[in-house]
């Protein structure tokens, strides 16, 4: 206040001068320096962050990781990992209530999914104001890692930084994973079970990124602590919440006549025997619409046009819902890509027997 | 002031820009290095006798008290050696354990006697908040061969954390949660706030596919807890944990309900039933199962503590005595026999940091994710004891009493004479060798009179005379008018006996009595000085005013499993050269027995006045 009366005294001029100085300096000083402290940026977060309890329990594969409440009404923004491979999704959230949850859908390319569950009134994130960070920029990371808050007991807080945003997938086949888009490293270890689909938020509590899941560095062994940024999220959500990327089991209308099967692609799956099978490739038929496209044995099928597939019955329901004279579009994980195909019959197989 | 200090930011603006410091930065920063700079001399480098590598301490009174981990004392067996920020090293004795809760007390000794130890001061662990700054001070990998500890800076992740045990013995309920690097070497050192107090004692960390280095989740036991065993340790004692004889569970509708109940438990005579509602425990509104193991972790047994619980809507606060988690002989079992497992490998000081070179393991069972920090493996894996450990320094052997049940038994000889001597000077009821007679009004009406003597006692009531011998089966009512005989089993003439028994043989002469440590009474402020006789079969526990060393209450159990006799002596005042009670308040159970206001004590018959 002292400052202010003394600033209204001084000439126009320098006033001016001062002024943009002062912008300069706010400018430099970055977003967060609104003195929010480091107790306000955690309450703020706090509120949206999810815990997930699902599928797992075997050794290094643990049956738990977080998730972010990113609408009122329920949607959880969460990593696409084996511990959404059930029916029996639980979320509990930081007030305590537990809910089932449901897979809406997941981007296989980004290894994110949506999960919703039956609420309303929820403190959330808005994704439309994450915000973009630089290196340097001091972070906090809120999770459930090991699993150690229960009920409504508070996520884990690390602190660190952003060392660096750089792109995943320098060299194909590094990294354990399909996704190959920019990352934030972080010096906070957030590598850890559990971390997976928390929350990256900068120094005033923004949201500004998701934990990714535990990624190992194929050729030095070492793990790496990194959230993907929010704005290569937000279409995926988007679509997800458009019905895209879904694994819904698909409605009885709309099946045409004549759909697609695997015999008539020329792919042989390997034996459907437990529930979630996952639908591998387990040959080629010479010659065949699925051989000619480029297909190959330990392809993981992912998506059928935009339609989510984790299951070999679930590809097998998929593909009767595409007409045997549409081409059909697939995607598979090979190795650590995403390739996608497209099959087309060729003139005598259409004019064959079924 | 504010206004130069603007003007200064704004001009340092225009000519370095971003080179300068804002002055708050370096004004934290300053701060910081002061904190660590007066924190780091309490701090210790704890080595076993052969001077192999134990971990971290911290000491906690300027005699030389300090604070370790149990799993870093035990492998250096009675008497270790403590590396200071000075560059001394000091020789310590242990003094007390608590194995299920992996805490320790020893003591360092000056060499000129003089006890004048840089220490800690304590904080308050219930003030703790996520976010706050948090200091980890110790001796990771060893690398301070000049006991420099070493500082790494964090956040508090999390606090009130369950951990489950490891192995079957270390349980850490209601710890701390830092992102502080925490390695092995830290093992038993501070956890500082960012003032500098000690809010915790670092012991664990979540390990994973790295091996045993920090992932950036390490836990210290709260300072708190530490608080509430401090007085069982200064006696030399090997402390157990506390259990309430029931468990808890989630019921299909989140809460938290009783799951499983002894029938002979505390709790159970309390009233608590299968399926209750747990509302409260020890103060702290309970919503996990995780929350009641945080609240019960906190105690040694035999404390008495609140709990609230709900049926059908109505609730119900009682006082619960917590019995102990291990029998005597599990417990003295399991803090000997951790021994015969091979220790962890204690690697020479200028060694390999150990646990940089391990290989991530592929070892995820969950029980190895939480670990107590051993100390790094090196190569060669674990080895035996290496062969026998020098002899006691004479310092050490001074103050160490060798005796089965206790860390050191002559800690507890020293407090119980303490508290004994304190007592004497207060009250002086020692010289009275001659048979007691107390008598007075009776709160609604009538009067009593007592008489306690060698053989026994008896009480005069309106009812009638009731006698009891010693030597009796210790199962006696004494009917008042309008209680119900019941009301005390093993009743009031017992207790009176033992108080003047131990007034009169003294600790030694009295049967077995031994100190207990600290614990809380009901109706009094802070803990009070607790010694425990045993005698014919019964156990009686003598509750003392730390401060002016007055008798404050009795509590005589003639059985396990069944409430005690208490009589609390309160309105003391001057008679002659003693200091009386005006009051003695009898409870049994949830029933008061009587209240009998003291008109007369007097500590010699009228047989003896005529001698």
């Amino acid at each position: 206040m002292v400052m202010l009366k003394r600033y209204h005294r001084l000439p126009k001029s320098f006033r001016l001068r001062l002024g943009v100085l002062a912008a300069a300096v706010l400018a430099a000083a970055g977003p967060a320096c609104a003195a929010v402290s480091v107790y306000e940026a955690i309450d703020r977060a706090q509120p949206a962050i999810v815990k997930i309890y699902g599928a797992g329990g075997l050794r290094g594969l643990e049956p738990y990781q977080s998730g972010l409440l990113v609408s009122a009404d329920g949607h959880v923004l969460t990593v696409f990992s084996y511990v959404l491979d059930t029916d029996a999704i639980a979320a509990t959230l930081a007030d305590g209530r537990r809910f089932e949850a449901r897979l809406l859908g997941a981007d296989p390319r980004l290894e994110v999914a949506v999960l919703k569950i039956d609420a309303a009134d929820l403190p959330h994130f808005d994704l439309q104001r994450a915000v973009e960070l630089e290196a340097g920029a001091r972070v906090l990371a809120l999770s459930n890692l090991f699993g150690v808050a229960t009920g409504d007991e508070p996520a884990s807080v690390q602190h660190g930084f952003v060392s660096v945003k750089t792109r995943l997938q320098a060299r194909r086949g590094v990294f354990e994973t399909t996704y190959d888009g920019p990352v934030y490293v972080l010096d906070a270890v957030t590598n850890n079970p559990g971390a997976a689909g928390g929350a990256l938020v900068a120094r005033g509590g923004e949201l500004a990124g998701m934990l990714g899941k535990e990624l190992r560095n194929a050729r030095n062994n070492t793990w790496l602590n990194y959230a993907i940024p929010i704005s290569e999220l937000r279409e995926s959500v988007e679509a997800i919440g458009a019905g895209g990327f879904v694994a819904r089991p698909a409605e009885p209308e709309g099946k045409p006549a004549r759909g697609w099967t695997l015999a008539r692609l020329g792919i042989v799956a390997v034996p459907d025997v437990v529930e979630w099978t996952p639908p591998y490739v387990d040959s080629v038929r010479p010659g065949s619409p699925a051989a000619r496209a480029g297909l190959r044995p330990d392809d993981l099928v992912v998506l059928v046009g935009d339609r989510l597939i984790r299951s070999c019955k679930a590809l097998n329901e998929a593909l009767e819902h595409v007409d045997c004279e549409d081409p059909l579009n697939l995607t598979v994980q090979r190795e650590q890509e995403l390739v996608e195909f497209v099959l087309e019959a060729s003139n005598e197989e259409n004019s064959g027997q079924p | 002031m504010r206004a130069a200090i603007g003007i200064y930011l704004l001009l340092a603006a225009t000519s370095t820009a971003l080179a300068d410091v804002d002055p708050a930065v370096l004004e934290a920063e300053a701060r910081r290095i002061a904190v660590i700079d007066r924190a780091k001399d309490s701090v210790l480098a704890v080595f076993s006798a052969d001077g192999k590598g134990g971990g971290s301490g911290v000491v906690i009174s300027p005699d030389g008290y300090a604070l370790t981990n149990f799993h870093v004392a035990k492998p250096c067996g009675n008497a270790m050696k403590c590396g200071m920020a000075d560059g001394n090293v000091y020789d310590a004795v242990i003094v007390g354990v608590d194995p299920t809760g992996d805490v320790a007390l020893v003591k360092l000794f000056a060499p000129d006697g003089n006890g004048d130890f840089p220490h800690a001061e304590l904080g308050d662990s219930d003030d703790v908040r996520l976010g706050d700054g948090a200091l980890v001070m110790g001796n990771p990998f060893l690398l301070a061969s000049d006991f420099q500890p070493t500082v790494t800076y964090g956040i508090i992740s999390g606090v009130h954390r369950y951990q489950y045990p490891a192995g079957t013995l270390l349980e850490y309920a209601d710890c701390i949660q830092t992102d502080a690097s925490i390695n092995p070497g830290n093992s038993g050192g501070p956890l500082f706030n960012a003032a500098g107090r000690l809010i915790g004692i670092n012991g664990r960390a979540s390990f994973d596919k790295r091996g045993r280095v920090n992932v950036g989740v390490g836990y210290a036991i709260s300072i708190n807890q530490i608080r509430n065993f401090l007085g069982c340790l200064h006696g030399g004692r090997i402390v157990d944990h506390a259990s309430l004889g029931a468990t808890v569970g989630f019921d299909g509708e989140g809460r938290v309900v009783v799951i499983d109940i002894l029938e002979d438990s505390d709790a159970y005579r309390r009233g608590l039933r299968y399926d209750d509602e747990i509302v409260s425990f020890g103060g702290r509104p309970i919503t996990t199962p995780n929350g009641f193991k945080n609240v019960l972790g906190i105690y040694p047994k035999g404390w008495r503590v609140p709990l609230s619980f709900r049926r059908g809507g109505r609730r119900y606060d009682v006082l619960v005595r917590l019995a102990g988690v291990h029998s005597e002989g599990e417990l003295i079992e399991k803090t000997l026999g951790r021994s015969a497992r091979p220790p962890m490998p204690i690697p020479e000081p200028d060694g390999e940091p150990g646990g940089e070179g391990e290989r991530p393991r592929g070892d995820h069972s969950p029980k190895d994710r939480q670990q107590p920090i051993p100390m790094p493996g090196g190569k060669r894996g674990p080895q035996p004891p290496s062969g026998k450990q020098p002899p006691m320094p004479a310092v050490v052997q001074k103050h160490f009493e060798e005796r089965r049940g206790y860390a050191n038994f002559y800690f507890n000889r020293l407090h119980r004479k303490r508290v004994w001597d304190a007592w004497a000077a207060s009250g002086s009821l020692a010289q009275a060798a001659d048979d007691w007679t107390i008598a007075g009004p009776l709160e609604g009406g009538g009067r009593f009179r007592c008489e306690i003597g060698d053989g026994g006692a008896a009480i005069d009531l309106p009812a009638g005379r009731t006698e009891w011998k010693a030597g009796e089966e210790l199962g006696e009512a004494t009917r008042l008018p309008g209680q119900r005989p019941e009301a005390v089993r093993g009743g009031f003439l017992p207790a009176l006996y033992l108080w003047r028994r131990l007034a009169v043989e003294g600790p030694e002469g009295f049967g077995e009595v031994y100190y207990l440590g600290t614990a809380p009474l009901a109706d009094v402020d802070g803990l009070s000085d607790v010694l425990v006789g045993l005698h014919a079969g019964a156990e009686c526990w003598f509750f003392f005013a730390p401060d002016d060393g007055r008798l404050l209450a009795l509590e005589m159990f003639a059985e396990e499993n069944a409430d005690p006799c208490e009589v609390l002596l309160s309105e003391y005042r001057q008679v002659g050269e003693s200091t009386l009670p005006g009051r003695m308040e009898v409870r049994g159970g949830d029933d008061l027995y009587g209240v009998f206001q003291v008109e007369q004590f007097d500590l010699e018959t009228e047989k003896s006045a005529g001698r």
